[in-house]
């Protein structure tokens, strides 16, 4: 592997791995939040007891997100520096934006929200939780106004071959900003939500603790449900806004390598051939496609070998244009597969604890336990669906990822920091989930609280 | 003023604020192999800095962030430049974050002890790797015409920049144990106070020494022949006053003190790179300054009114947080992590 492919490596693992806890801190906080201010209006204990519980498992991936995004931070002038002077002067500022907003508001506030307990009144601990969930939304805000800006490129003008920023409004007001927002930070309240869900369906399968567990399952079903369906919505947004500033990666996501008939037929699997540059076969619907971009029945899409033959009017000749159609094409079904998925489990799950006939309907409690890795997976496939289908550029049309790495730094040093950073990212991961896992086994309300002295090494740990 | 010259003073006000509060968060962690006897008084040193250090550390993230904003060429030459020192220096930060926060959920006595020692380290190698980082950016690096540096071995590790590592991992362990000393009591507090007293006369040296090398491989004392001079006397100054303080049991006159010490040599080293913000060794034409690695006038106009109006929010919530934990931590408190 070249220097190129080593950095792009690093950064796809970093950014994997750090959008694991992301989402994860993000959507268990806002619910943990919503756990505090529940206690501190209707004075339960039981309130107070899921708070502290869920809490836990909250901090837990909270300090890896933080010490990984330390990473992502610094990583741009690490392994982009290239990449890091062309956007400079549009890219730093909503990073240092979002430093200064949101990660001073996360840090001061869990510290307030951990230690001030027995120091401060219980709203005040309520609103500390707020605080820190606004802080992560916050910074979500920030990181994907930057992102947005690599995807479609606004509030600028070039001057001498770089972009200069000149209307901030135009970069907060960016159109794949206001699509792509809702559906990150709804993915990320899903994601809290079927991990609690499904941690509490596990509880229940064991009976334990049923009344803690019910409340618990019930207030992480209505966060995932609606945020399930406003992924949707925002999803099916964000395809649209792609048809107009991003037509190569809706193309690619729909392995649509010829202009399609009108109306336009949606496939849902295809046997893609990127050597010919055709299908060997599809299973295609009829109309949907049309739908998809257009809100329409009628309506043709542009494919693969018509863009190319505008991108290398506009852009130059001599560069493939088209991304790995599979991994683009693959990905989203992953994602969109998956969403589909969660909204129907949350639906299910809401509806039968309503009526409190979960207890005798083990398979779905079993179902939502294997709900809790799906939405990891969907918004991974949602990023490497949104990054690799913007390839070959890191700035939409700009500027490309051959130009954005570093030139001093050689390919002995990113091995090494390759083996590092993911050793480090797997070792993290693992212990993560282990402790994970030993919270779950715990009864919240600590009266089998021994302390077990459990080997993280031993033969247990890793058996079933 | 120009916008320039103004982020230049942002930039080092925010590393300023970082090495002092972040500064006693490392002494902190690196007095735990060193004053504590047991992990029940390693845990006491940590809750010390426990809900503060996390947004201690932000001023550093902070200050990248308006790096990046304000001159990206600065941010894309030294972040590319140090490849191996960061990836060295992001590796103690994993360490020392992923240690404090799961040391609170230890697995059991043999988890909590590696924890502590992952807190150690980290606290130990972080503070180094700047100061190596410091002292070798004020020495000059091999800087080309187009800005790109590329350094070997023995540009960033050489008699002053380890010197310069072990002056800041020194300043660090004194604000720290000073820090112990106005937020412990109990058996933790009278060693910090003694483990002090060594410490300081370490640091007179280590001074003393930072001083003459970096008369012989800088130029600080040539572009700043006065300000140099007085900012290392006051330096000295401070660090002895500390002592004092800290002998005569004025805890909070001693950790002023000692912060001071911080605060100055921060800000001499930022003064005597001023206007530059990295150094070519190879040609001065080749300097990156405050001009020449900004961003345009918009965006530093926009980040300054941006920063103006977010910063007394930060700096009130955090003050805040200060006072609403300010009593000591007791030998006997057991803090409910749940």
């Amino acid at each position: 592997m070249d220097v190129l492919d080593l950095a792009r490596f690093q950064y796809a693992a970093t950014t994997i791995f750090h959008f694991l806890f992301v989402p994860l801190s993000i959507g268990t906080i806002f619910i943990v939040a919503i756990m505090e201010t529940l206690y501190v209006v209707k004075k339960k204990q039981i309130y107070l007891d899921m708070a502290k519980f869920w809490g836990k498992i909250f901090l837990l991936s909270f300090a890896i997100g933080v010490v990984t995004g330390i990473l992502q931070e610094f990583q741009f002038g690490m392994n982009w520096s290239e990449y890091s002077r062309f956007v400079g002067d549009v890219f730093g500022a909503p990073l240092a934006i979002e430093a200064l907003l949101a990660f001073f508001m996360e840090s001061t506030f869990i510290g307030i929200w951990i230690f001030g307990r027995e120091k401060l009144p219980k709203w005040v601990i309520a609103f500390s939780a707020w605080m820190v969930s606004i802080g992560t939304l916050l910074s979500a805000f920030w990181i994907l106004a930057a992102n947005s800006f690599m995807q479609h490129p606004v509030g600028i003008e070039i001057v001498d071959g770089k972009p200069v920023l000149t209307d901030f409004m135009a970069l907060i007001k960016n159109g794949q900003l206001w699509v792509e927002f809702p559906h990150v930070v709804l993915g990320a309240l899903a994601t809290g939500g079927l991990l609690v869900g499904g941690i509490s369906a596990y509880k229940l399968l064991k009976k334990q603790n049923i009344e803690f567990f019910r409340k618990s399952l019930n207030i992480a079903m209505i966060v995932s449900l609606i945020s399930g369906i406003g992924i949707a919505f925002s999803g099916h947004s964000q395809a649209q806004y792609l048809m107009e500033t991003q037509p190569m990666k809706m193309a690619a996501s729909e392995a649509l390598w010829e202009d399609s008939g009108d109306p336009a037929s949606w496939a849902i699997i295809a046997d893609m051939d990127t050597e010919e540059m055709k299908n060997n076969w599809s299973i295609e619907i009829p109309y949907l496609l049309s739908v998809l971009a257009y809100n329409d029945f009628e309506g043709s899409v542009e494919g693969m070998k018509t863009l190319q033959a505008t991108y290398e009017k506009l852009y130059g000749e001599g560069v493939n244009y088209i991304p790995p159609v599979k991994t683009v094409f693959w990905s989203f079904r992953i994602m969109a597969g998956l969403g589909g998925l969660m909204v129907i489990a949350a639906m299910l799950a809401l509806f039968f604890n309503k009526k409190n006939k979960l207890n005798s309907m083990p398979w779905l409690l079993k179902a939502l336990i294997w709900m809790i890795p799906m939405p990891f997976i969907a918004n991974t496939a949602g990023w490497i669906m949104t990054e690799i289908g913007r390839q070959p550029w890191t700035v939409m049309g700009l500027f490309t990822t051959a130009q954005s790495v570093s030139p001093n730094v050689t390919a002995g040093d990113l091995l090494f920091s390759n083996i590092v950073f993911c050793g480090s990212y797997l070792i993290l991961g693992g212990i993560m989930v282990y402790m994970v896992i030993r919270v779950v086994k715990k009864d919240p309300y600590g009266q089998v609280d021994v302390e077990e002295d459990v080997d993280l090494l031993s033969k247990e740990a890793f058996g079933k | 003023m120009t916008l320039n010259e103004i982020w230049f003073i942002l930039v080092s006000v925010l590393f300023i604020g970082f090495f002092f509060l972040e500064g006693f968060d490392f002494g902190v962690g690196m007095s735990t192999r060193l004053i504590a006897r047991n992990s029940k008084e390693r845990e006491q040193l940590i809750n010390t800095i426990g809900p503060f250090w996390d947004a201690n550390e932000v001023w550093l993230l902070t200050a990248g962030g308006a790096i990046f904003a304000a001159f990206p060429h600065w941010y894309a030459t030294m972040f590319s430049g140090y490849y191996i020192p960061f990836v060295f220096f992001l590796l103690a930060l994993i360490a020392r974050g992923v240690g404090i926060e799961y040391s609170h959920h230890p697995i059991n006595e043999k988890w909590k002890n590696i924890w502590h020692w992952l807190i150690f380290g980290g606290s130990v190698l972080a503070p180094f790797l700047l100061g190596v980082l410091f002292t070798s950016i004020l020495r000059g690096m091999p800087i080309d015409e187009n800005m790109t540096m590329w350094a070997t071995f023995t540009d960033y590790v050489n008699v002053y920049s380890v010197v310069g590592g072990i002056a800041v991992v020194l300043l660090t362990l004194v604000h720290g144990l000073t820090f112990i000393g106005l937020r412990t009591d109990g058996p933790v507090h009278t060693r910090a106070l003694s483990l002090l007293n060594k410490v300081y006369f370490g640091l007179f040296g280590g001074l003393v020494v930072f001083a003459v090398l970096t008369y012989f491989n800088t130029d600080l004392f040539t572009v700043r022949p006065i300000a140099t001079p007085v900012f290392f006397v006051a330096i000295v100054l401070a660090a002895l006053l500390g002592f004092i303080f800290a002998n005569k049991g004025k805890e909070g006159w001693a950790f002023t003190m000692s912060g001071l010490t911080i605060v100055l040599t921060v800000a001499m080293l930022f003064v005597g790179l001023f206007p530059r913000v990295m150094i070519s060794s190879i040609d001065p034409a080749f300097n990156l300054t405050i001009t020449n690695a900004a961003s345009g006038q918009y965006t530093l106009s926009l980040m300054t009114k941006i920063a103006c109006t977010l910063l007394p929010f930060v700096l009130g919530y955090q003050i805040w947080s200060y006072y609403v934990f300010r009593k000591r931590i007791r030998h006997k408190d057991t803090v409910n992590y749940k």
